[in-house]
């Protein structure tokens, strides 16, 4: 989209420094925006950076985000946000997006694009593979057991785990909370206990 | 945060510390700027004149790593002038609580607690419990003069931290420590409050836990826990880390923080036994004492019809990890450079950047047989195998790069940093060929469990008793799409019978079969409800016959005016806004502060659902009952067993109390409170590849990592928004004047930043913001660099790599969240 940085700083804080200067543009920029997102479908969401929660009007237009703007009606930022939350537009429409998901082979050196049911089947098969060669169903460990004289002495136990130890997942903050949920409830069913994400760093 | 943003208005001393909101959570600002405007002070504690500092009406510099000495003064001079708020004390904290006459602390043993085992590194904390009666309740002493009660050890502990020892380890002017003292100090009238914010630079240390314990000391001694405009408010980094978190995408925890099951937890009843508390004291409300409720639940929403009582609801299906197990981060990546691990996903995270030690990370990877990594952009994670210094063809490593659609793409929920957990909503469709990551787990989980069902493998139960019933499903029994609000509702949970409350006679009907379940005071032990997480049980709930979404309400009411917003969107738990708020009420229920009631117990109105005279009116209170002071009265902690907040507490790994120990890389032979350098607790890791520099001529400055606004964490999301990079287009080094100056070096020049692991490119800044401090009467330089840069985008690497490069790759003793904010690094020209 065709917003220079000049109108970008306006955006973000340039604004602030018309008004104190006893100007007001407001009418001229209401109008701007009028064309700009006359035809637009608005919907509400929540920034995807920081935690703070701001809400943000997404303006789309076929198919097509093309403005965003703090939700004047959010009660934590009151229709403000950041340069962050201001450039969202720039994070959903991207020329460096994925687009089709990609595959390197062992030894490989490039890219090359795939189906996704390719993928997911090759990455299900390897799921499969790594859980049943690994699957541990009992581990041996020390515990303390108390005796009949009231001691405790460490004895080595075997115990049910049901566990894989060869395959790993971090992630993801960035995940809604049922996303979360459901890659929780996948990965456990997989036998994984190596579960961390960023909350760990 | 115990609170939430906007409360930030309501207090009277904000103080910023291990945390930069002006730059990482700039709309946080708005609130704290509204309170200054009504009088309220802000101090920035920080070793840099951070853009939080700019806005501060007081700014205290302190080096990095030394947090817990300027808190520590802190307390010893709130107990030396008398400012703690002495019946907040007595009554909702464990000061009158007597120790074990053993206990023996810093004091006593050069920098050590009792019961300190050198070969294992750790602590038997049997000196550290509680004296107590015959009725298995803690001997107490409320005059606080028995000289094992806590509020006694806390003075022995802490007397030693006298303002002339924490400025000479600190660095911070002597004036400047006694002023924030003073100020923050105030807010132990009962009028007055005090809260704190911090993030990453308090957590990213091998002291980070006790360092907020700190902290929480304070806030107890000066009665700010509980309060509106008090609490203690962790200003978390990420959208959604607050819910990932309650969500339980971490090893140590399932949803909803319960344990994750270990081997010796050998059925369901053995696991409810260990980690369910008891308590004896009646005025206790120790909700952990509901834990067999919500795992049953839980295990119910996982499993379904095939979960019942006799094959324990299906908690075999569950992975257990070890006695003792650390399958943390660190962990992960230690283990995985040594072979471990076959596969691993990356889903939605950038760990060759994020992890400390990026070097052993990006190694790790290529000992891996295949890994899949989700993203919006490819990432320095994706294409580490043609990374810097890679041969990609040596590297056997399968990768698998999917695409996943961005936060405007698809439709649920995330919780900010104050618990709200808000509804997003899909603008468009997902570009290209991406797919919404649920999309992603759906395919996985059918096509994995095809292969199960066709093949069979090892013990398959997990997985195909897995319930995933989430909208329509195609010929082949597969789902087409996942339904969200249809998870949202499994999360929120359902009656699976009709449920009576048996206490009442005739038996009540608290749900019928087949309804959402109102709150989580509701949910069974039996199998006869379901919940996927617990905390979020009554987000999504059934009023006059109709579903309900309340994570995506918009009302803009505030009855107490106190900016609680009951009616925005939906707060955990049960639409609380700020926890603990029993402590903002004296024992008869009345506000300690009338100014700022976020609670009151009207005696005479009549409870509409009981009939009966007594109401809490305010935000929604902390577990039920009476006021303290009352016959069915609670006490404020309802978490505790014991009712009352842990000045002592005895639960952490390196001691009761916190103790200063210098960070593993510091400028300082000698750790000037004892003889103890570094924390004798934490794990140690001996690989090559984790080597560590103290006092070593090669690596003569304190380092930190830090963020600006422009970015994002690894930068994954912003490096490829042209308006941001235009703003921070490279990594950069930020020195003194001063330090310039010695090393010859110039705004804008491009130097090297060495620390012992690694390397990396970086262009000068030279800044007021970082001053040299004067430690033990010898020059101690600071330099700081942010972390939100990466080899792989901008492509032609203009932006240099990553500052984790640098970092240590050691954790604290308790989380494991490596010490990224005090290392030692040189720096040099390029």
């Amino acid at each position: 989209m065709g917003v220079s940085r000049r109108d970008f700083l306006k955006l973000s804080g340039g604004t602030v420094l018309v008004a104190s200067l006893g100007v007001n543009l407001d009418p001229a920029k209401a109008y701007a925006k009028d064309l700009r997102i006359k035809n637009a479908k608005v919907t509400t969401t929540v920034c995807p950076y920081c935690s703070v929660g701001c809400g943000i009007l997404v303006y789309a237009e076929n198919g097509k985000v093309i403005q965003v703007e703090g939700d004047p009606e959010h009660p934590i930022n009151e229709g403000t946000l950041c340069s962050k939350g201001s450039s969202l537009v720039q994070m959903a429409v991207n020329d460096t997006r994925l687009r089709k998901p990609m595959y390197r082979e062992p030894g490989g050196t490039a890219w090359k694009e795939v189906e996704w049911d390719w993928a997911l089947d090759r990455i299900a098969r390897l799921v499969k593979d790594s859980r049943d060669k690994s699957f541990k169903t009992i581990s041996k460990a020390k515990v303390k057991e108390k005796q009949p004289d009231g001691t405790e002495i460490e004895v080595e136990k075997e115990f049910v785990v049901n566990r894989t130890d060869a395959i790993a997942h971090v992630g993801s903050a960035a995940l809604d909370n049922e996303e979360c949920y459901l890659l929780q409830k996948l990965v456990r069913s997989w036998g994984l206990v190596y579960i961390e994400h960023q909350a760990r760093i | 945060m115990t609170n939430h943003w906007i409360d930030l208005k309501n207090a009277d001393v904000i103080l910023a510390m291990g945390g930069n909101p002006a730059s990482n959570h700039p709309i946080s600002m708005k609130w704290i700027m509204r309170a200054r405007e009504k009088g309220a002070k802000l101090i920035c504690v920080d070793p840099r004149f951070s853009q939080t500092a700019a806005k501060a009406d007081l700014y205290a510099p302190l080096r990095s790593g030394t947090d817990i000495a300027f808190l520590g003064g802190m307390i010893n001079y709130i107990l030396a002038n008398d400012l703690y708020f002495k019946d907040y004390v007595i009554h909702y904290t464990n000061a009158s609580f007597l120790v074990n006459p053993e206990y023996r602390g810093p004091a006593d043993l050069d920098g050590l607690f009792s019961g300190y085992n050198e070969k294992k590194r750790n602590y038997d904390k049997t000196t550290w419990l509680f004296q107590k009666d015959e009725n298995g309740l803690a001997l107490k002493d409320p005059t606080l003069q028995d000289p094992n009660c806590v509020f006694q050890l806390l003075k022995k502990h802490y007397v030693r931290y006298t303002p002339e020892k924490v400025s000479a380890i600190t660095g911070t002017p002597l004036d400047k420590l006694l002023e924030v003292y003073k100020l923050y100090g105030s807010t132990g009238k009962p009028d007055r409050v005090g809260t704190e914010c911090y993030a990453m630079g308090w957590t990213q240390h091998t002291v980070g836990t006790q360092n907020i314990r700190a902290m929480t000391i304070i806030q107890q001694l000066l009665g700010n826990m509980g309060m509106a405009g008090g609490g203690i408010n962790a200003l978390r980094g990420e959208a959604n880390v607050q819910g990932s978190t309650d969500y339980g995408l971490l090893f140590h925890i399932l949803p909803g923080y319960n344990p994750t099951p270990n081997a010796s937890l050998v059925d369901l009843a053995t696991y409810n036994e260990k980690n369910t508390p008891t308590t004896k004291e009646p005025q206790s409300v120790n909700w952990w004492g509901n834990r067999p409720k919500y795992i049953a639940s839980y295990l119910k929403a996982l499993y379904g019809d095939t979960a019942t009582k006799e094959n324990d609801f299906g908690y075999s299906w569950l992975p257990k990890i070890d006695v003792g197990q650390n399958a943390s981060w660190l962990m992960i990546f230690d283990n995985m450079l040594k072979g471990q691990f076959d596969g691993f996903f990356a889903w939605g995270q950038n760990p060759a950047c994020s992890g400390a030690n990026s070097n052993k990370t990006r190694q790790a990877l290529t000992k891996l047989k295949w890994m899949v990594n989700v993203n919006l952009f490819d990432n320095e994670t994706g294409s580490f195998w043609r990374g810097p210094d890679m041969n990609p063809k040596e590297i056997q490593t399968e990768v698998f790069m999917l695409p996943c659609a961005s936060s405007v793409e698809k439709e649920g929920s995330i919780s900010n940093s104050g618990r709200w957990a808000q509804w997003r909503y899909k603008a468009v469709e997902p570009v290209g060929e991406s797919l919404p990551d649920a999309e992603i787990m759906n395919e996985l989980y059918f096509k994995v469990k095809e292969m199960y069902k066709k093949e069979g493998g090892a013990y398959p139960d997990p997985i195909v008793n897995l319930t995933w019933n989430y909208g329509e499903r195609d010929a082949a029994g597969k789902l087409k799409h996942v339904d969200i609000h249809a998870v949202a509702k499994e999360i929120n949970g359902y009656f699976l019978e009709d449920v009576y409350d048996t206490k009442v006679e005739p038996p009540k009907l608290i749900g019928k079969k087949g309804d959402l379940v109102t709150s989580f005071p509701s949910l069974q032990a039996d199998g006869t409800t379901s919940s996927g997480n617990w905390l979020y049980c009554n987000s999504y709930i059934l009023k006059d016959g109709k579903e309900v979404n309340m994570m995506a309400r918009r009302g803009k009411k505030d009855p107490t005016g106190l900016g609680l917003f009951p009616e925005w969107t939906w707060s955990w738990p049960v639409n609380r806004r700020i926890i603990y708020n029993r402590a903002s009420v004296d024992l008869d229920g009345q506000p300690w502060d009338p100014k700022r009631p976020l609670l009151k117990f009207n005696a005479t109105k009549l409870d509409a659902k009981t009939g009966k005279p007594g109401v809490w009116e305010g935000d929604v209170v902390d577990g039920g009952g009476g006021p303290a002071g009352s016959p069915t009265g609670k006490l404020p902690f309802i978490m505790k067993p014991d009712g009352i907040a842990s000045i002592f507490g005895p639960g952490l790994a390196e001691g009761p109390f916190p103790e200063h120990y210098e960070a593993l890389e510091c400028p300082l032979e000698v750790n000037s409170m004892s003889k103890q350098r570094v924390n004798p607790t934490i794990k140690i890791f001996g690989d090559k590849m984790d080597a560590a520099f103290s006092c070593d001529a090669r690596y003569p400055f304190v380092c930190s990592t830090y963020r600006v606004s422009e970015h994002w964490q690894t930068g994954c999301m912003t490096r490829h928004c042209s308006w941001l990079l235009e703003m921070q287009p490279q990594n950069f080094v930020e020195m003194s004047v001063e330090l310039a100056k010695e090393l010859g070096m110039t705004n804008g020049e491009t130097v090297f930043v060495e620390s012992g692991r690694g390397k990396v490119k970086a262009v000068v800044l030279v800044s007021e913001r970082f001053k040299p401090f004067k430690i033990e009467n010898t020059t101690v330089h600071q330099v700081g660099v942010p972390w939100h840069f990466g080899w792989q985008f901008p492509e032609d690497g203009s932006g240099y790599d990553s500052a984790n490069l640098l970092t240590p790759n050691v954790g604290d003793a308790n989380t494991m969240i490596p010490e990224s904010k005090a290392f030692m690094v040189n720096v040099r020209k390029a």
